[in-house]
């Protein structure tokens, strides 16, 4: 009987010929990650409770200062304190500090720190981007990082796989979030709880690795274990000259089992959005089009990337934001900052009015610089939008791609991107 | 810590796809170190529950609806229920993140469709953690809950992934002759 990836992976970091859905498996972890809120109790725990200490390997694992960092209360700066102390005390390599890493879900794909066919594991639970690279990549909590840290091992449940094949292209302004939040609308929330989810197909060959990255980003937010994809040569260029390690890419058997297949039509997906207060709350956007917004957020680990950045600075480009409304964005690491400033993409932001900020989750996870109000409306390029989500528990988030947020923060209300913008230049995608 | 056999308590009753953002708001991470701090906001952010954490008695059950502990990996979730004074909690079915941190912590979660479904908020709940049962004595019902699996069961036990780090950390240093 084959397998899937996701069963190949798991088997050959466990040591055996072959595993299956539901069985329970001690496996080698290649690559770990934790951040300003995971480490301090992960590091607790390793230490004074586990006994352990130091750390199985300085060179397979990653500390990003992202979460609450710069330090937005004295609180935080002991937690980025805590963090850069266990760092530099393990002596772990892959440390970045504050002005120099930026959101660990951008930081460790553009270093070439998760590769293909690798189990890695995250602190956090949108570990499950790094899947777009052709590795097992899942999210997990505090203990187990200790166990992870200490050991280099962890204990896994073999997933069932779902797979989605998604034919076609996509159509003129139809991105790779329109693509996932339609999935999630259509599975749920729970729809994918504790599976993997195998995405393939002509819709994903055609798009970049920051795309791609959008689509197992949002991997949780069906409750999936894991979201990952299959190896090609984009895949390979993007990790040219990028990759710290040697890899092996894997591919699912012909005859490998999935729980169950779904097909959608990629061409067939119009621009979308989640609706207030649940990501699998989906509507096409012309159904929420004129709705009055106080915020709009560009950031996060799912859409802020330069390419999601271009995207947004030319719909923004010789427009005003809207009166009444604020624009924030927040790039996703200082490399991607970097590249914005060499572009020319911060002047045009700034043209336009908005706040643009420093590498950090910050908003998203209402953090800090944008947390939401009693009753305000945001449109928001994150990755989830429960009640609460980015402040208070009545304001309401609307999640979008960045070129529908660009457009909505010009009209203060959502709106389509081509009420702004004729066409996306060529090569913007 | 020594795993319980028996446990009794009052029923909180919640929703489906109650999220960690919910259990215990973001904001409070930089309490992230101290439990009875983050017990003190547990299930804030659940509409009408801003103040539950003061009128929980210790010892309390709460049972829930699907996946819950959906969102983020913060173990913090089950932290702030732990610190709130929930006993146990019982739920129709887990998010797998939220699931993996109480049973590492050594914090019993039970999986019973049966009770989520049929549990009123007040019922006075008897839980038999080595049966697998859950008896209410408000309604005078019974319900099952699903086995775990067999290494899950002995890190419960055990009283969670630290003793099991422990005993394989020494296993190594015997091994490598220290």
């Amino acid at each position: 009987m084959g397998m899937t990836m996701t069963e190949k992976i798991l088997a050959r970091a466990s040591g055996r010929d072959s595993v299956r859905p539901g069985d329970l498996i001690l496996a080698k972890v290649d690559f770990a990650m934790g951040h300003d809120l995971t480490i301090p109790p992960a590091g607790k725990i390793m230490r004074e409770q586990m006994g352990a200490e130091k750390i199985w390997d300085p060179e397979r694992v990653a500390v990003t200062q992202d979460h609450f960092q710069p330090a937005k209360d004295a609180a935080s700066a002991t937690l980025g304190r805590l963090t850069r102390e266990f760092s530099h005390q393990m002596g772990i390599k892959w440390y970045f500090e504050v002005g120099q890493g930026g959101i660990c879900h951008t930081v460790l794909p553009e270093n070439g720190l998760v590769l293909p066919g690798e189990l890695v594991v995250g602190a956090d639970s949108h570990s499950c981007t790094y899947g777009a690279l052709n590795n097992f990549a899942t999210g997990i909590g505090s203990t187990d990082l200790a166990c992870v840290l200490a050991l280099g091992e962890l204990w896994f449940r073999v997933p069932e796989t779902l797979k989605f094949v998604f034919h076609n292209r996509l159509k003129e302004w139809v991105e790779a979030k329109d693509l996932i939040l339609y999935v999630i609308g259509q599975i749920g929330v729970d729809g994918a709880r504790s599976k993997a989810m195998e995405h393939v197909g002509e819709a994903l060959k055609s798009i970049d690795m920051e795309a791609r990255l959008t689509i197992t980003n949002m991997a949780i937010e069906a409750g999936a274990k894991n979201g990952i994809l299959e190896f090609d040569e984009v895949t390979r260029e993007y990790l040219e000259g990028r990759a710290k390690r040697p890899y092996t890419p894997v591919s699912s058997d012909p005859d490998a089992e999935y729980e169950k297949v779904f097909e959608f039509d990629a061409a067939a997906v119009e621009l979308g959005v989640a609706k207030p207060m649940s990501p699998d709350n989906y509507a096409p956007l012309s159904e929420v089009v004129g709705t009055r917004l106080d915020q709009v957020f560009i950031g996060s680990c799912t859409n802020s990337r330069i390419t999601d950045l271009r995207r947004a600075a030319a719909v923004l480009e010789g427009h005003k934001v809207a009166d009444g409304v604020r624009l924030i964005i927040t790039p996703s690491s200082h490399q991607v900052a970097i590249q914005a400033e060499r572009e020319g993409l911060i002047r045009t932001f700034l043209a336009a009015g908005a706040a643009w900020t420093t590498a950090t989750c910050g908003a998203c996870l209402g953090g800090h610089m944008g947390v939401l109000g009693e009753g305000e409306v945001c449109l928001s390029t994150t990755n989830r939008n429960f009640p609460g989500r980015m402040g208070h528990p009545k304001a309401m988030v609307y999640l979008s791609n960045p070129a529908v947020a660009a457009a909505s923060a010009v009209t203060g209300v959502i709106t389509h991107p081509g009420e702004v913008l004729k066409k996306m230049p060529a090569g913007i995608r | 810590m020594t795993f319980p056999k028996v446990l009794r308590g009052r029923a909180w009753k919640f929703g489906v796809n109650i999220d960690t953002d919910q259990i215990i708001p973001a904001k409070y991470a930089i309490y992230s170190l101290d439990e009875k701090e983050l017990g003190k906001h547990a299930m804030e952010g659940v509409p009408g529950r801003e103040t539950w954490a003061g009128q929980v008695a210790p010892g309390d059950i709460m049972v829930a609806g699907s996946n819950f502990g959906c969102g983020s990996s913060r173990e913090i979730a089950p932290v702030a229920i732990r610190g709130a004074g929930i006993s146990l909690v019982i739920a129709d079915s887990y998010a797998r993140i939220f699931f993996r941190n109480a049973i590492n912590m050594g914090y019993p979660i039970l999986q019973s469709p049966q009770a989520a479904e049929a549990v009123e908020e007040g019922d006075e709940l008897e839980v038999d953690l080595e049966e697998g049962v859950i008896r209410n004595f408000t309604k005078g019902d019974e319900y099952r809950s699903e086995a775990f699996p067999k290494f899950m069961n002995e890190l419960l036990h055990m009283g969670g992934l630290v003793p099991w780090v422990r005993k394989r950390l020494q296993e190594r240093r015997v091994a490598a002759g220290r």
